[in-house]
């Protein structure tokens, strides 16, 4: 059992736990996944580490509702557990100092892009952030980011808070504004950080991306999380998470996420009817 | 005299009652049902007990089998028991899915003149017997005083639970580490509940653990710890058993639309993770109408199997060589037919078709013949230009092989590994090119068996054991 020590609601469907497993903590870098499972029934679902402390022998999770186990997860609270948390998995973030990067992060992809901007900063980089949420009461984080950026832009697509419009829009900018960007870090939905990608192309600037693909065990055994990067089949649990962005076949990527809608939404419903009380 | 002497050897086997195919093949329950106590008497008695005792040297951990027969035989029970957990501490395991038709019942005595001895499902009926006297599971063995020595044992699957268990009578204090949830390993994810029931693999090692074998689930060595620091924070030995659970695909294209699965995939969603009982388990797993499972092992067999199960309405085993070639045990080829499996050999893939959607629909085939015979001494298949043909599907399953997780050697200083990823060891100790490490199973030998994991499991223990008290 994996106990609960904090949970911080960011927004209505995000969630920020932090879980006591020092063992994991200990071994935690930049860029890392876990996969946990929330109980005997529980699927095994991959998360990006958003924080870890060695001293407290914690790791923070960042989690938004959008199925059976994400909604399971929300409805714990601190001293609750979950049964398994296992990791650290996939390669760390590739970390030096390149000079100046941006780091950008759309909806709950801030979580995992933060640890990372801490680290290239640590390395001695010019840290240039972009931080995207849908609508004002999705952004969290604003100030944690902020603190391990030289610069910090935020947009929201609805205009509800900061700049209005999407990543891609200021991405651009600072890339035709500074010529000096050695490289470019997106974590987010897919469909943005195709984008993303697709924006720094024209500009020849390395981007990394952090792919989400279905996994089961995320150790390499069953293959489900497989991608093409550059005509070449990859695993994103063990050649993985991040990939060079303009490799990447997206919508591979986007085809496969989809591949349980079905039975997603079935399980999903199953446990709304069984869980009404907190499903709100 | 000779002719009386043979009249009285019963030259039949006692058959294995087993669930009618018709239902079976629809539910995930145990195909084989077990023998009778009267069964299993009768199957003993025909035991001649002869003194050259061939079928002990046949079993890869040398189970006095003649003995824990003849225990039977008396009535025995505890006996009987007691005989067979002294050499194998996961009876219930092996007695259900033993290649014993190759090894111990293939040097059987009786096999000149008639069929050999079942020992198998005798094994399985000890077993299984013993753990309806004993549910709480008591110990079976007294343990020498502890030795005070360490050893890490990396994975729970057949050659680290038989490795630890040993170790752990020989006195020594031991830590399974599985990267899984559940200990097991391929006894958990990969075959499935109708062939190993989980309750009997959980059992047996619950008895591991009555031994004073620690297991540490949830335990991914190589990122939450290395071989090295395992070494240098207090292990005296580590032994490997860490399996071949990397799968192999076709690398054709269209390998990646979606209703393409590993077996590995397949199977450790459907058995691991429960899929056949979603939506009350989360994991779901494709059905499929009609499901083309691509190889000729165990493996795909298992697979193919469970497709039925699920509901699919047609299921083939695509196989690139001829039925004689096919690797699979033939029990369990002929269990897969009586359910309904369509075998279509000589057939193999080009590629893989699919939807705007990116699912798979199709696989265009090519029809084999077979040349000359090839490294593995099977008759290599060779292409029919031209012979193409196209076969619908809407689930495919690659059940190819497996290869070892390059984690550890990757992560370990001085452990030598092949080209395939198999870890160098040696054959009768176990010992890697690293000191203080050993290996066995899957991940020195390649995808094998079950048995042949454990007795690589048992061999690796005697030469830690030695190593341990400085011999």
């Amino acid at each position: 059992m994996y106990r609960i020590v904090a949970k911080e609601k960011l927004c209505p469907v995000i969630d920020c736990f932090k879980f006591e497993a020092p063992a994991i903590a200990r071994k935690a870098k930049a860029g890392q996944f876990v996969v946990i499972r929330v109980d005997e029934v529980g699927e095994r679902i991959p998360l990006t580490l958003a924080d870890w402390d060695v001293e407290e022998g914690t790791i923070t999770l960042v989690a938004m509702k959008v199925g059976t186990t994400t909604y399971k997860l929300s409805c714990l609270e601190a001293g609750d557990g979950i049964l398994d948390i296992i990791g650290p998995l996939g390669l760390p973030s590739e970390i030096e100092k390149f000079g100046t990067v941006i780091c950008v992060g759309g909806g709950v992809g801030v979580a995992p892009i933060f640890p990372i901007a801490r680290a290239l900063k640590q390395a001695g980089n010019k840290v240039i952030s972009i931080m995207g949420a849908r609508s004002k009461d999705l952004l969290f984080w604003e100030e944690r980011l902020g603190g391990v950026s030289d610069e910090l832009i935020v947009t929201t697509d609805d205009g509800s808070y900061a700049r209005k419009g999407v990543v891609t829009e200021p991405l651009k900018e600072v890339l035709e504004r500074n010529r000096e960007i050695s490289r470019v870090i997106a974590i987010g939905p897919a469909i943005m950080m195709k984008f993303c990608s697709l924006t720094t192309k024209p500009f020849g600037v390395k981007t990394v991306v952090s792919l989400n693909s279905i996994m089961v065990d995320g150790t390499g055994m069953c293959g489900c999380c497989r991608v093409s990067v550059g005509g070449v089949t990859k695993f994103v649990c063990v050649d993985g998470p991040e990939f060079d962005g303009h490799e990447v076949d997206w919508d591979l990527l986007m085809s496969r996420q989809r591949m349980y809608l079905e039975e997603e939404k079935r399980s999903f419903e199953l446990w709304k009817l069984r869980h009404c009380q907190c499903s709100s | 005299m000779e002719e009386k002497a043979r009249a009285k050897i019963d030259l039949n086997r006692v058959p294995m009652p087993r669930q009618d195919p018709k239902v079976r093949r629809r539910n995930f329950n145990e195909v084989a049902l077990g023998y009778t106590d009267e069964m299993a008497l009768r199957e003993a008695s025909r035991c001649i007990q002869c003194p050259k005792r061939p079928c002990v040297a046949g079993c890869p951990v040398n189970v006095d089998i003649p003995d824990f027969i003849k225990a039977i035989r008396d009535g025995n029970m505890p006996e009987a028991v007691r005989i067979l957990k002294s050499k194998n501490s996961l009876p219930g395991i092996c007695g259900r899915v033993c290649p014993q038709e190759t090894q111990c019942e293939a040097v059987c005595s009786l096999g000149k003149k008639g069929a050999p001895i079942a020992i198998g499902r005798l094994e399985r009926y000890v077993a299984d017997w013993e753990r309806k006297q004993n549910p709480g599971f008591a110990k079976a063995v007294d343990l020498p005083p502890p030795t005070g020595k360490r050893v890490a044992v990396i994975g729970s699957g057949p050659a680290g639970l038989t490795c630890a268990a040993d170790l752990a009578k020989m006195g020594h204090s031991v830590t399974i580490f599985e990267a899984l949830h559940v200990a097991g390993g391929v006894l958990m994810y990969g075959i499935p509940e109708f062939r190993l029931p989980k309750e009997i693999v959980q059992a047996e090692i619950e008895y591991v653990k009555s031994l004073g074998v620690e297991i540490q689930l949830d335990s991914v060595m190589g990122k939450l710890a290395t071989v090295d620091e395992l070494l240098s924070s207090g292990y005296d030995a580590v032994f490997l058993g860490t399996g071949a659970g990397l799968p192999m695909f076709l690398n054709i294209p269209g390998e990646n639309f979606n209703g393409i699965y590993s077996a590995n995939e397949f199977l450790t969603r459907v058995n691991l993770m429960k899929a056949y009982l979603f939506p009350e388990y989360d994991t779901p797993v494709k059905i499929g109408k009609k499901v083309a499972v691509i190889g000729g092992g165990n493996v795909a067999m298992d697979a193919a199997r469970c497709a039925l199960r699920l509901g699919a309405e047609e299921v083939y085993i695509v196989y690139r060589r001829s039925r004689a070639e096919m690797p699979a045990r033939r029990e369990e080829v002929e269990n897969a037919e009586e359910e309904g499996v369509i075998f279509k050999f000589l057939t193999n893939p080009k590629r893989f078709i699919g939807n705007e959607q990116g699912w798979v629909t199709a696989m265009e085939c090519y029809e084999m013949e077979l040349g000359e015979p090839d490294a593995s001494g099977r008759r290599r298949p060779i292409v029919k230009e031209g012979s193409e043909f196209i076969m619908e599907v809407d689930i495919v399953i690659v059940a190819l092989g497996t290869t070892p997780n390059p984690l550890i050697p990757s992560t370990t200083t001085g452990l030598e590994a092949r080209k395939n990823g198999t870890v160098v060891a040696d054959e009768t100790t176990g010992k890697t090119t690293k000191e203080r490490v050993w290996a066995g199973g899957d991940v020195v030998t390649g995808a094998a068996t079950v048995i042949s994991a454990m007795g690589a499991g048992k061999r690796a223990a005697a030469s830690i054991d030695a190593y341990l008290r400085g011999a």
